[in-house]
């Protein structure tokens, strides 16, 4: 059991840091927000310049050969940061679904670029009808010649609205909850017969809803088998839950060290709130909160590579009750501590709070893995 | 003891909830059934219905147009306006600053003022709140100075909940900044928000709403028969002003609202390859409010119960529990909503809206009509255990005034 860093995650770490304190501040943030497109393209070129866009893949294609650690790392600097850029939807969704799931050409093509900036990725799985039940899918794909036609709707993509290429899950077999008949396709956003309707989600973050209809695929459109995705589905789901539970820790930290120091400067009643015990134990709470997270945070990192499917489905699920609950109480005690203030869209803690919120609700909430976690006890 | 409605009660109880259903716009009822905060005309027009009928100011001594209502009858008129999807009567106007007109004002200002207050001819906002001001209310800075007739006003207040859309403000400020205790030097000011020197900043909240506001006051002149009561002692005007506030500001119903239409709800909504209302964890999420919001009704009734029959103005600190627990409530039940919901209330719909209506398009629907203003309540209702006196500050008054610690 090792819970250190490696000198090289802590020269990345360091980097990261030192360029999102040089450009991430919470007014050039809201100036990307305000942005057409909601977020930085010259954040990103810079991100493709440090490395993090190739962390997770294997140097074949152009990576760094990292983990889902490395990925950690990285997603809780950009929670602390809360930063907009596709990350999430590109190199962690979109790239572990090639990862996992494409053959030598598709990665080939399509890795590299995710490395060099070139290539934006969304995972176009959930629908409206579905809340969180992976396998409720009622986009079709029918066969046409050797190739496909697409029919349906996705919706919550997160980024959808920028990507170049959707991964796109569809029924080619099967009832409307079936588990299996589910494939994957790659399809590029220009295709004739996708509409995207992108809007910022209450957290300032990007998002789209999307319509296929009648858009032709051909054959090499396919991701892996078809009829077989819903293992590769799931395991895309997880990675993300992994990466964002990294990001709700380090917004989860941000939130509190900024409490931390209103306690310390506001004043009332002729001395510093925070010299109220009553808050002091709040402001401990936290605290023990937060490295509950970041405990829950790292299972789920180190479990996200783990190749027995019920066991890590079972501990991801255990991770993100657990990075929810805390999460939950530590962004809306921070709301609390700092009064009116909070409240507001013009200070950082109220975006945090809605970070984590956004956290909470996709892939299934604390009380939806609770209930999957339930049915296991025997 | 007996907890079961009378007859009367329940007869009553029906005489209001039709008066409702015929009376009350289904324009309105509609917006604020999916979520939707009511518009200044919305609560206008809902607020002038009631006083025609008589009941906008049911709390009124029976001489200022009260109605003379039991307990059991004030907390079925709340709960049936709020099940009715109703707005609010504006709290400011009815729970605020009547009932101060009422016990402190001069013949002069009640001859004036309270008519129109009822009716919503004036609308009212409440300028106590100051920048390094807030739990510490009495520390405030805002200050008035005496010139012959008038008072000239200088200084900031904040969070002023609807300043913008306001004709009147209810002010405290500072008369006399060399008093022995911060409480002595305090003056209750009425001030027209038409005077010049008055401007009005919005701060949008985090639901993206324009709920409060910065308001500033730059040599502004008020004569001095807009003072109620006393030079220096506007804390005990402050003081029986909050009293009524928090015992306002529980609002069971709403959650009851909540509650009641989950109900409609979680069947349309999807958990574990069933319906949100089959799933065990849901049912119990809601058996375990509803819990929490009887108790709480019958320890409201038992607090104005109680608040009824002395009257000697003062507040009851068990107001705070109410606070406390209504406060409380509301932030889980607008939860549970927002939860139950899920990936649909995330996409920030306000936003989308506005910028729809910009586009001149109209249709800003991401899903069900249900899913769009799912998130708000539960952002906005954070701010429940901070404004009047945040939660903490509660218990500090319940352990000076009842444990004594
Ligand atoms: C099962 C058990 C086994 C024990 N075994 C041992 C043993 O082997 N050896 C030994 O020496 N002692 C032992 N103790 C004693 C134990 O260490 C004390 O009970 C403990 O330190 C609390 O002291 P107290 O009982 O005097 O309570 P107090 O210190 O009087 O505390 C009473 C309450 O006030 C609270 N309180 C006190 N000060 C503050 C403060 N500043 N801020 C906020 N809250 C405060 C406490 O949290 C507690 O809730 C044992 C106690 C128990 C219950
Ligand atoms: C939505 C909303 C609407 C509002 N509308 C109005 C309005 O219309 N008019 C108006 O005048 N005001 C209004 N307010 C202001 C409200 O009354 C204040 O926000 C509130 O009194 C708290 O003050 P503050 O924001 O300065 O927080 P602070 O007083 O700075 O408190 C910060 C934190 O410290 C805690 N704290 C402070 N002192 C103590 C203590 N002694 N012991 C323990 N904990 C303590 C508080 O509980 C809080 O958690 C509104 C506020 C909100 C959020």
């Amino acid at each position: 059991m090792d819970f250190d860093l490696t000198e090289d995650q802590r020269l990345l770490n360091d980097s990261i840091a030192r360029l999102l304190a040089d450009r991430y501040a919470f007014d050039a943030r809201r100036g990307y927000i305000k942005s057409a497109q909601g977020w930085s393209q010259e954040m990103w070129d810079k991100y493709a310049e440090l490395g993090l866009l190739g962390l997770p893949f294997s140097e074949d294609y152009g990576g760094f050969g990292g983990n889902a650690v490395d990925v950690m790392m990285v997603m809780e600097a950009f929670g602390k940061n809360l930063v907009l850029e596709p990350y999430l939807a590109t190199v962690v969704l979109g790239g572990t679904a090639i990862r996992l799931a494409g053959t030598e050409a598709q990665k080939g093509d399509l890795l590299p670029r995710i490395v060099d900036g070139s290539l934006k990725l969304a995972f176009a799985h959930s629908e409206q009808q579905a809340r969180y039940d992976l396998s409720d899918v009622m986009t079709t794909a029918t066969k046409d010649g050797a190739g496909w036609v697409l029919e349906g709707a996705k919706s919550v993509v997160f980024h959808g609205d920028c990507a170049d290429t959707l991964v796109v899950s569809a029924r080619t077999a099967g009832d409307r909850m079936d588990p299996a008949g589910l494939t994957l396709f790659l399809v590029p956003a220009t295709t004739p017969g996708v509409a995207r309707r992108g809007y910022a989600m209450r957290d300032g973050t990007r998002a789209a809803e999307i319509s296929l209809s009648g858009v032709k695929l051909g054959a090499d459109a396919v991701l892996g088998t078809v009829g077989k995705a819903m293992g590769t589905i799931e395991h895309v789901t997880q990675a993300g839950i992994a990466a964002m539970a990294a990001e709700a820790v380090g917004a989860c930290e941000a939130a509190h060290d900024m409490t931390l120091e209103y306690l310390r400067t506001r004043v009332q009643f002729g001395r510093p709130i925070g010299q109220n015990q009553v808050l002091q134990h709040k402001a401990a709470d936290m605290l023990i909160e937060v490295e509950q997270a970041r405990s829950m945070a790292m299972l789920a990192a180190m479990m996200v590579d783990e190749s027995d499917a019920a066991e890590r489905a079972r501990n991801i699920s255990m991770a993100k009750v657990g990075v929810g609950q805390s999460g939950r109480f530590v962004t809306q005690t921070a709301v609390q501590l700092h009064g009116g203030i909070g409240m507001t869209e013009e200070y950082a803690v109220g975006h945090y709070f809605r970070r984590v919120m956004a956290f909470e609700h996709v892939w299934g909430d604390s009380a939806y893995h609770l209930g999957l976690l339930a049915d296991q006890v025997a | 003891m007996e907890l079961r409605f009378t007859e009367e009660e329940t007869a009553f109880r029906q005489e209001v909830r039709d008066f409702i259903r015929t009376s009350l716009p289904s324009h309105i009822s509609e917006r604020l059934r999916l979520g939707y905060p009511p518009t200044k005309q919305d609560v206008v027009t809902w607020q002038r219905i009631l006083n025609r009928k008589g009941w906008a100011t049911y709390k009124w001594p029976k001489e200022y147009g009260g109605c003379d209502w039991s307990p059991a009858q004030r907390m079925i008129f709340q709960d049936e306006n709020l099940l009715g999807h109703a707005p609010e009567v504006n709290s400011f106007n009815i729970t605020m600053i009547g009932p101060v007109l009422i016990q402190f004002g001069t013949p002069a200002q009640k001859e004036r003022f309270i008519a129109r207050c009822a009716n919503l001819d004036d609308w009212w906002c409440q300028g106590f709140s100051e920048p390094g001001s807030g739990s510490d209310l009495a520390s405030l800075k805002t200050a008035a100075v005496r010139n012959g007739d008038e008072y000239v006003v200088n200084g900031q207040k904040i969070w002023t909940s609807t300043a913008h859309h306001a004709d009147w403000i209810f002010a405290l400020v500072r008369t006399n900044p060399q008093a022995r205790k911060p409480q002595e030097g305090i003056s209750f000011l009425l001030i027209d928000m038409k005077t010049p020197g008055i401007t009005v900043r919005p701060i949008i909240s985090i639901d993206g709403s324009h709920h409060f506001n910065e308001v500033f006051f730059d040599n502004v002149r008020v004569p001095v028969s807009q003072r109620v009561y006393e030079e220096n002692k506007g804390w005990d005007v402050a003081k029986f002003l909050l009293g009524n506030e928090r015992t306002g500001i529980a609002r069971l119903g709403k959650s009851l609202a909540r509650l009641h239409d989950m109900r409609e709800l979680a069947p349309q909504l999807r958990a574990h390859g069933g319906s949100l209302l089959d799933d065990p964890g849901f049912r119990e999420r809601i058996a375990a409010l509803e819990v929490r919001a009887k108790a709480l009704e019958i320890t409201q009734l038992r607090v104005v119960s109680k608040m009824m029959q002395k009257s000697d103005g003062k507040p009851d600190p068990f107001s705070s529990l109410l606070k406390i627990k209504g406060s409380e409530l509301n932030q889980d039940t607008s939860e549970m909503v927002m939860d139950a919901v899920g990936p649909l209330a995330m996409p920030d719909w306000a936003r989308e809206l506005d910028k729809l209506s910009s586009e001149g398009s109209n249709d800003p629907r991401i899903g069900p009509d249900w899913a769009g203003y799912a998130a708000a309540p539960y952002l906005m209702h954070r701010a429940s255990t901070i404004a009047g006196g945040t939660t903490e500050i509660q218990k500090n008054i319940l352990n000076k005034a009842v444990l004594r610690l």
